[in-house]
């Protein structure tokens, strides 16, 4: 018998191929290009009425922020949303993905989507990635079982818990969540927490930055009620703009210019065929 | 062969194995164990950023304040420049304790100078001092990123920026640490420095004056802490004229 490799239609995920060479270049100096992360804070906490996300703006290359003021806070269903951290790539396709799973499912079932639906189909997805997909997430929702709140390592692995925080700028928005949490709080006093987990996080964390966007879901209203508050607070504006402004000046001069038409000109025929409809 | 049908090649089975997504044994693991390796370094980054410019009479030094390690502030009000001499400032940025033992070691040479010479040295002297006290460690070198800034002789603004190991050269305007990438273009591209191999021998000094300078220099760190993590809190200004030094501050993005 021939000593190749079973025939194998090309699967999804991903081929480890090539992990050799790269470790071998990485050993003489040549490293990987490093990917968009979001290096993040996200929050999530239970309120006496719901649930609340909040999330910050800024999306990194390495040290270059390359997004001031990107969404982190994903729609996965009308009663449910989810903020991710890590690299921006999985975290915007692993919500997608899951967001139009949700609503087929909502058309099969004929009922409103389940907090623990998005949970189970979010880590069965990234557990079958074994961690390399890296989302890392703050799932949370309100459904007919009542308020939820979740996060999901890029693992798989799963929490329920009352309040929760995740991302580089995790343990700064913890410190403050771990202070003045408690339970039964009211909406405004719930925004206003969150808000400043996420402001300990912008300000004490150099991967997060920019504005707070937060998320209010609750269950009043048909459907779960629910309030997107996109830049909600924006503690960062530019701090010097010169009054006098800048010229740049165009530097390549015009050596040489010639046109050349690329087709004749065109006669137009009077009374050709009408198109059939 | 029959006994082809009744033995399933090993390499088959593997490869089987390999390919389902959830391997529950490492035969093709992306992982090898590698042999260990050290991983200790003397060195750190705390980030910022500094710039000067150079002009008919005077020179503008620029530094931001923020002093961090990895994603954590160490501290937002941290000074990175230095008064050498009566007319010389050097910014740093880098590896702090780096740039603290460099200005040490500069300040003792400057005293020694003084005691020989009875006099202060000028910003050219303490270029070349520089240079060679970075050269002195070039097989463990300091970690440090400056430009030098002042007024020589004739009253002249001159700038000179540096590499790690003492590298240097008399530049109208320079920019050195991280922010340095987002800063130096738009300097290239305002302040159009003449290449110095041009012959007769232009003057690197910019035309502007002193207040549109500061401007500038406003202006390019506002833009920096936009997009450098690194760079942000506050900016120190030191402006060197024939009227002596003063210092400025400026609030910068604090995320």
């Amino acid at each position: 018998m021939s000593k190749s490799a079973i025939e194998m239609p090309p699967k999804g995920g991903f081929s480890f191929d090539l992990c050799k060479r790269n470790e071998m270049l990485a050993q003489k100096g040549v490293n990987p290009p490093s990917f968009r992360k979001t290096g993040t804070t996200i929050v999530g906490l239970i309120f006496q009425d719901g649930v609340i996300l909040g999330a910050d703006t800024r999306a990194t290359e390495g040290p270059i922020v390359c997004d001031k003021n990107c969404e982190k806070i994903h729609y996965m269903a009308p009663n449910i949303y989810c903020c991710g951290a890590g690299t921006a790539a999985d975290t915007e396709a692993v919500t997608d993905m899951v967001s139009s799973q949700l609503q087929l499912h909502r058309y099969h079932t004929g009922r409103e989507s389940r907090v623990v639906t998005a949970l189970t189909l979010l880590k069965r997805h990234l557990f079958n990635y074994q961690g390399y997909v890296s989302a890392a997430l703050v799932l949370g929702g309100v459904d007919v079982t009542g308020p939820h709140l979740h996060t999901i390592y890029p693992h798989g692995s799963t929490d329920t818990l009352p309040f929760a925080t995740m991302g580089s700028g995790s343990l700064a928005a913890m410190a403050v969540f771990e202070s003045k949490y408690r339970e039964g709080l009211t909406r405004d006093e719930g925004i206003e927490l969150v808000t400043e987990a996420i402001c300990s996080g912008i300000f004490n964390d150099l991967g997060s930055g920019s504005n707070v966007d937060i998320c209010v879901i609750t269950k009043y209203m048909p459907q779960g009620g629910k309030e997107y508050l996109r830049n909600h607070l924006q503690p960062n504006p530019r701090t010097y703009t010169s009054s006098k402004g800048y010229s740049f000046p165009k530097k390549t001069e015009v050596l040489l210019t010639k046109i050349t038409p690329l087709k004749e000109k065109v006669e137009i025929i009077e009374g050709g065929d009408a198109m059939e409809e | 062969m029959k006994s082809d049908a009744i033995n399933v090649p090993q390499n088959e089975i593997a490869a089987f194995l390999y390919f389902s997504p959830l391997s529950t044994k490492c035969f093709s693991a992306p992982f090898t164990m590698t042999k260990q390796q050290a991983n200790w370094s003397p060195y750190d980054n705390n980030g910022g950023s500094c710039v000067a410019i150079a002009g008919a009479d005077y020179c503008v030094i620029a530094a931001d304040t923020r002093m961090s390690t990895g994603y954590n502030i160490l501290t937002r009000d941290y000074s990175k420049i230095c008064k050498l001499a009566d007319k010389c400032v050097m910014a740093s940025s880098g590896f702090q304790a780096d740039v603290k033992a460099l200005q040490k070691q500069l300040a003792a040479r400057h005293l020694i100078y003084q005691h020989q010479h009875n006099k202060q040295m000028s910003c050219p002297a303490m270029a070349q001092l520089l240079s060679n006290t970075l050269y002195y460690k070039r097989f463990f070198p300091y970690y440090s990123f400056n430009v030098l800034g002042g007024l020589d002789n004739e009253g002249k603004g001159c700038v000179f920026t540096y590499d790690a190991v003492g590298s240097y050269e008399k530049v109208g305007y320079s920019s050195q640490g991280s922010g340095s990438t987002l800063i130096m273009p738009f300097l290239d591209n305002q302040l159009k420095s003449p290449s110095p191999l041009l012959l007769p021998a232009q003057d690197a000094v910019t035309p502007l004056m002193e207040a549109e300078a500061i401007d500038l220099v406003k202006t390019v760190f506002a833009s920096a802490s936009e997009r450098d993590i690194y760079t942000g809190d506050k900016l120190e200004i030191v402006v060197i004229n024939a009227d002596g030094i003063r210092r400025e501050y400026m609030d910068l993005r604090k995320d």
